[in-house]
C-alpha cells in the first residue's frame, strides 16, 4: 500500500490550481460559443452576435442567463434520475481531463520549494485521458436513453458506436508516440519536447509523428461529436439528437460540456504534439526573466496553441459537410485503424533499427 | 486504525454494495450502472495497491468499452414488464448450479493463491512498484510471455469469429445504417 503524505500547504496549492483551471476552462468554453458564432458569421459573410456589449462580447452571459431562467421540463415516462445524471456526467467528464495536463513550467520558489502547474503528475497520464474520454460517452447514452424518445435513443447509439470505433484508432496512433517518448506521463512527454530544435531536428512530436497527429486529430473530431462527425446531433435526421428532450440548463450542460471538451482536446493536442508550454528560444527567456514570469509565459504559449486549435476546429465545422453514417464507419475502421497500425509498425521498426 | 484502513474498508463496503446492487436491481439499466460502479471501486482497490496501470486499464477496457456495449444492447431491448419472457424453472435451477460451481472455483483459486503468497511476498515485498507499468511490462514479456501470446491468439480468433458472424450474405445488399 502506498503512503498518504499530504501537507496543508500542498492541499491549498492544489485547490487554488484546480479552481483556476476549472474557472479558466469554463471561461474559455463560454467564449468559445461566442467565437464559434463569430467565426461562422465571418465565414458566411455575416456580422454575428453584435448587440450585447462591444462586439457582442456579453452574448455568452446573456445566453447563460437565458438557459438558467428557462422552464425545466422533465418528460413523463422517463427515468428521472438518469435523465438528470446524463448531463451531469457529461459535464463531470469534461472537467476531469484537465487534471493531468502540465499547464506550465514549474515555479521554483526562493526558499527552494517547487510549485508544479499540474494538478496530478501520475505515471499513466495518457491512459488517464483515455479512461476519461471513454467514459465521456455515458453522459450522452444515459441522457439519450432516459429521454424516452426514439430519436434520442438513435442518437445515443450513434454516439456510442462512433466513440468506441474512433477510440481504437486514437489509442493506436498514440501508442506510436508513447513508444517514441518511452513514457506515459504527460509531464515527461512535454519535457522531452523542450525548446524547439535539438540535435539537428525539431523536438516537437508533430515533426516526428505527423501521421499519428493527423489520425489523432481526426479521431478527436469524432470523439467531440463535432462536424463533420456530428452524426449524433444531426438535425436533419434526428431533430436535435440526444438533447432533443432536454431544456433549460440541462441542455446548457450538454452544449457547454462539448465546448469544454473542445478546449481540453485542443490543450491535449498542443501538449502531446506541439510541445505544450515549450516555445523556440525558451532557454534564453528563462535566463532573462524571473521564474514566475517564465511560467506565465509558458502558460500563455500553451493557451495560444490551444486557441489556435479551437479556431481550427471551428473552421472545419463551417467548411466541411457532415459525413454519412456508413462513410463515418468506413473511415474509422477501414482507413484510420490500418493507418494507425502501419504507423505503429514503422515507428517500432525505426526505433529498433536506429535507437537500439 | 490509520487512514489507509479507513479508505480500504470504505472501499470494500462500496464494492460489495455495488456488486449486490447488480444482482438486486429489477431494471437491467440500473444493473449495468451498478456494475460500472463496481469496476470503479475495484479500480480504486488497485490504486490502493499502487497498481495504477491495472486500475486505469480496468476502467478503459471494462467501464469504458465493454459496459458501453452492454448498455448499448440493453437499451435496444424492449424493457416493458409484460413482454418480459417467463423464466423457466429449469433454467433458473441450471443458473443456480453453474453460479455455485463458479463460486466454488473462485474460492478454491483464492485459497491456493493465499497459501502460495508467502514466497511471493518475500520476492516482491521490498518494492511497492511492482504494479507500475514498467515492471508489469517486464514481467509480462519475460516470465509470462507464453501465456501472454496464447491469450493474444485467443483474442485474434475471437475477433475473426466475430467478423465471420457479422459478415452479410452476398445476396442481401442493404445500406448500412445504424
Amino acid at each position: 500500500m502506498f503512503l498518504l503524505v499530504l501537507s496543508l500547504s500542498l492541499i491549498i496549492e492544489k485547490v487554488i490550481l484546480i479552481s483556476i483551471i476549472l474557472g479558466g476552462s469554463l471561461g474559455v468554453a463560454m467564449y468559445s460559443t461566442w467565437a464559434e458564432r463569430k467565426v461562422a458569421a465571418v465565414m458566411q459573410d455575416r456580422r454575428g452576435p453584435n448587440r450585447a456589449g462591444p462586439f457582442g462580447l456579453f452574448q455568452p452571459l446573456a445566453d447563460g442567463l437565458k438557459l438558467f431562467m428557462k422552464e425545466e421540463i422533465i418528460p413523463n415516462f422517463s427515468n428521472k434520475f438518469l435523465f438528470i445524471l446524463g448531463p451531469s456526467l457529461a459535464m463531470l467528464m469534461a472537467c476531469m481531463t484537465s487534471a493531468v495536463i502540465p499547464w506550465g513550467p514549474d515555479i521554483t520558489k526562493t526558499d527552494g520549494g517547487v510549485i508544479s502547474l499540474q494538478v496530478a503528475d501520475i505515471s499513466i497520464g495518457v491512459l488517464y485521458i483515455f479512461g476519461v474520454v471513454s467514459l465521456g460517452v455515458y453522459g450522452i447514452m444515459l441522457g439519450a436513453w432516459a429521454s424516452n424518445n426514439k430519436f434520442s435513443l438513435l442518437s445515443g447509439l450513434r454516439a456510442a458506436s462512433q466513440a468506441i470505433s474512433y477510440e481504437l484508432a486514437m489509442g493506436i496512433s498514440l501508442i506510436a508516440l508513447v513508444m517514441m517518448t518511452g513514457s506515459l506521463s504527460m509531464r515527461e512527454i512535454v519535457a522531452q519536447q523542450h525548446g524547439f530544435w535539438h540535435d539537428g531536428y525539431f523536438t516537437w512530436n508533430f515533426f516526428k509523428q505527423p501521421l499519428a497527429f493527423i489520425i489523432f486529430i481526426v479521431c478527436s473530431f469524432a470523439e467531440l461529436n463535432r462536424a463533420p462527425f456530428d452524426l449524433a446531433e444531426c438535425e436533419s435526421e434526428l431533430i436535435g439528437g440526444y438533447h432533443t428532450e432536454f431544456s433549460s440548463m440541462k441542455l446548457g450542460f450538454y452544449l457547454f460540456a462539448e465546448y469544454i471538451n473542445m478546449f481540453i482536446t485542443s490543450v491535449i493536442l498542443s501538449t502531446l504534439f506541439f510541445g505544450g508550454y515549450n516555445y523556440p528560444g525558451m532557454d534564453w527567456v528563462a535566463l532573462h526573466v524571473g521564474p514566475v514570469l517564465f511560467s506565465i509565459i509558458g502558460v500563455l504559449v500553451l493557451l495560444g496553441k490551444a486557441i489556435g486549435f479551437i479556431l481550427f476546429f471551428m473552421f472545419i465545422r463551417w467548411t466541411i459537410p457532415r459525413f454519412r453514417y456508413d462513410q463515418l464507419m468506413n473511415l474509422g475502421w477501414k482507413s484510420l485503424i490500418p493507418l494507425a497500425l502501419i504507423n505503429m509498425l514503422i515507428t517500432g521498426a525505426v526505433i529498433l533499427y536506429f535507437l537500439k | 486504525m490509520d487512514i489507509q484502513h479507513i479508505i480500504f474498508w470504505t472501499l470494500c463496503m462500496l464494492t460489495l454494495g455495488c456488486a449486490v446492487g447488480v444482482i438486486m436491481s429489477r431494471n437491467p439499466i440500473n444493473s449495468v450502472l451498478f456494475l460500472i460502479l463496481t469496476f470503479f471501486t475495484v479500480s480504486a482497490h488497485y490504486v490502493m495497491m499502487n497498481a495504477q496501470f491495472l486500475a486505469i486499464v480496468n476502467i478503459i477496457v471494462y467501464a469504458g468499452a465493454i459496459m458501453v456495449l452492454f448498455l448499448f444492447v440493453i437499451m435496444l431491448m424492449n424493457l416493458n414488464g409484460d413482454t418480459e419472457p417467463q423464466k423457466n424453472t429449469l433454467v433458473q435451477f441450471a443458473a443456480v448450479i453453474s453460479g455455485g460451481a463458479l463460486l466454488l472455483i473462485l474460492i478454491a483459486a483464492f485459497k491456493s493463491t493465499i497459501s502460495g503468497i508467502d514466497g511471493k511476498l518475500i520476492e516482491y515485498g521490498q518494492s511497492t512498484d511492482i504494479g507500475l507499468i514498467k515492471n508489469l511490462g517486464k514481467v509480462l514479456f519475460t516470465d509470462y510471455v507464453f501465456p501472454f501470446e496464447i491469450a493474444s491468439v485467443l483474442f485474434l480468433s475471437a475477433m475473426v469469429g466475430a467478423v465471420v458472424l457479422g459478415k452479410k450474405d452476398k445476396e442481401i445488399t442493404t445500406v448500412e445504417e445504424m
